[in-house]
């Protein structure tokens, strides 16, 4: 998704080349009318208004101290912050839910990237199918994946004894959740290499497939491989329904369970997490475009070749 | 995010189809051995999303027996229950995608119009990506929070005004409808952004130059291009609403009111009734109708891309 923008812009570049590549601030703006501004303005504050009350209250409910009777307000703590540190339970959950996500991480980036490269290169007419299979889940609701997935995870509990059964092959459905966005990341990366000429060469210099992948195509898909791996991050520190109906504690399911007991401190899980991954996305968010601004003037040099 | 794909596709095929033919000589002779190594990937899909798919499909068909039987999707159109779910579920999907599409556009006009760089535009855009998909029972945290009882506006009337609000709406299906619009809002900003971006300077230009004022513009330039892409973003947020069951069950926890919390009563009672199938019956309905979204959502993507090009 934050491949996006400059691929947008990517497109137009042919005729005008670097003129028309960025106009939207220069050239709009001066023609914006007062008008419009006022409507920009109001919708800016309506709706981010929206988008930014509940996380503020998330951060007003999480700071309360005990009530003050004198003053009849909360005076302002960190209470349970630090409160988050005496459940055992959430930190088994934060742990769980980490090396999941490292799992899920290394699972993904080990089944997608030498599938969709050797597509590229080898099989260009699977292309379209291996789209399709990655784009599926999205058409198959989590509940329903976990509907069809309990026998199997039953089994495996049964037959592959303590392993079978721990959380951590939650990381097995993670990957088929993250496929979606984690392939489009990798794709648009791909695409704006010239991925087969790239593998020709390395393999007439005599590299095997290994190192062809590893030495040559990743390092110039880092962007793509970084926004996949912090996308899957995300959803997997997320991911509630599954594990909650398989009945495995990740944090999701823990900060859900806490919520009944000590809604004080899962509201502060809560805006930690959500303030984390923001993070996470924002700094992602700075790299992305460096990658997409190369992919952009190969496109360039491409169209005036 | 939908948009990409189709955006990059024009300049990069043309780059990668002549390397790729040019090694058709050695393709005859490799052919079955160069799709073999698609087995990996093959497998595990097929073991982790096909089979999952095919269990539930094939067992909504089923006894607990084994013996085929129309009973469990029968009971799918005749418990009254069921069905409300379903009619909930749907309800709460359009309300909540029409109510998403409507604002989210709108915030991603006010972005587009701004600086393509800017760091309003860069908060937008990550904070988008984490509300969209990052949420779930967090998000129905944060709306507790604020209009819960013991939340930040309930305490604030009650202790400053004396005024006692009623909040049990946001228990109700009011309180799912604006829940769910708050994670929709974000995903129409990331689905919808790409295409708002594709707007050229050129068509403003011809439109103002032909003397177009910005309301001519929309009815007869900008807003014919983008409807395709508006359509299917609409869709998108409808199946996303529609499949989500996180903020639900942590907004609402007794009781199972959407479909996808009667498919986990149904899950988490099969012990005790052993009428597992039935879980089964509701599951293969919701993939009929996501899928059934997902493919119009396809054909319109098609048609949205065409401008793009």
């Amino acid at each position: 998704m934050t491949a996006s923008p400059g691929a947008g812009l990517g497109a137009v570049a042919p005729g005008g080349g670097a003129l028309v590549a960025r106009p939207k601030g220069a050239g709009q703006g001066r023609r914006t009318s007062r008008n419009q501004k006022l409507v920009r303005f109001v919708v800016l504050l309506v709706v981010l208004g929206y988008l930014i009350l509940p996380l503020f209250s998330m951060l007003e409910f999480s700071t309360r101290g005990d009530f003050d009777k004198a003053t009849k307000s909360f005076p302002r703590s960190l209470q349970s912050y630090q409160a988050i540190f005496t459940y055992p339970n959430l930190i088994d959950g934060i742990v769980a839910s980490l090396q999941i996500a490292v799992l899920t991480v290394f699972g993904m980036l080990l089944l997608l990237v030498p599938t969709m490269v050797w597509t590229v290169v080898r099989v260009p007419r699977m292309r379209r199918v291996i789209e399709f299979l990655c784009l599926l889940p999205l058409a198959i609701p989590a509940i329903v994946i976990v509907v069809g997935i309990a026998p199997i995870y039953r089994w495996m509990g049964q037959n592959l004894g303590a392993a079978g059964g721990s959380p951590l092959t939650l990381a097995l459905i993670d990957i088929i959740l993250v496929l979606p966005y984690s392939y489009r990341a990798i794709d648009s990366s791909l695409r704006s290499i010239d991925t087969a000429t790239l593998a020709d060469a390395a393999r007439s210099l005599g590299a095997g497939w290994p190192r062809t992948i590893l030495q040559v195509i990743v390092p110039n898909i880092r962007g793509g491989i970084l926004s996949a791996s912090v996308l899957a991050v995300a959803l997997v520190l997320g991911e509630f329904t599954i594990s909650s109906l398989l009945s495995f504690n990740t944090v999701q399911v823990v900060i859900f369970l806490l919520g009944k007991r000590d809604p004080f401190v899962s509201v502060a899980v809560s805006l930690a997490a959500l303030v984390f991954a923001f993070i996470l996305l924002f700094v992602i968010s700075r790299f992305a475009p460096g990658a997409d601004r190369r992919g952009q003037r190969a496109t360039e040099e491409d169209s005036a070749a | 995010m939908a948009d990409s794909p189709a955006l990059l596709t024009a300049p990069s095929s043309s780059a990668t189809a002549g390397p790729a033919s040019s090694g058709a000589g050695t393709r005859r002779f490799k052919g079955a051995g160069n799709y073999l190594a698609l087995t990996p990937f093959l497998g595990y899909i097929g073991l982790f999303l096909i089979l999952p798919t095919l269990i539930v499909t094939i067992g909504a068909l089923m006894t607990n027996e084994g013996q085929p039987t129309p009973d469990n999707i029968a009971a799918m159109f005749t418990t009254d229950v069921f069905i409300h779910s379903f009619v909930k579920s749907i309800q709460l999907a359009v309300i909540s995608a029409i109510l998403g599409a409507i604002f989210g556009a709108l915030l991603a006009w006010a972005i587009v119009r701004g600086d393509p760089n800017g760091l309003l535009r860069q908060l937008v855009i990550a904070a988008s990506g984490v509300l969209a998909q990052f949420g779930g029972v967090m998000l129905a945290f944060a709306f507790l929070a604020t209009f819960g009882f013991g939340s930040m506006i309930d305490v604030y009337f009650k202790n400053n005004l004396g005024i006692h609000l009623d909040m049990s709406w946001l228990y109700s299906m009011t309180g799912l409808v604006v829940v769910y619009t708050y994670f929709q809002i974000p995903l129409m900003v990331i689905v919808f952004l790409p295409s708002l971006d594709g707007l050229r300077q050129e068509w403003y230009d011809a439109s103002a130059s032909l003397g177009g004022g910005s309301w001519s513009f929309w009815r007869n330039v900008g807003g014919p291009i983008l409807a395709p892409s508006f359509l299917g973003a609409l869709l998108l947020l409808f199946t996303n609403a529609f499949s989500a069951y996180a903020t639900a069950q942590a907004l609402i926890s007794q009781g199972c009111v959407l479909i996808t919390q009667q498919i986990a009563c149904q899950m988490q009672s099969e012990v005790i009734l052993g009428q597992e199938n039935v879980g089964k019956a509701l599951a293969l309905g919701m993939i009929v109708i996501v899928s059934a979204v997902m493919l119009i959502y396809a054909f319109i993507q098609r048609r949205a891309s065409r401008w793009a090009k």
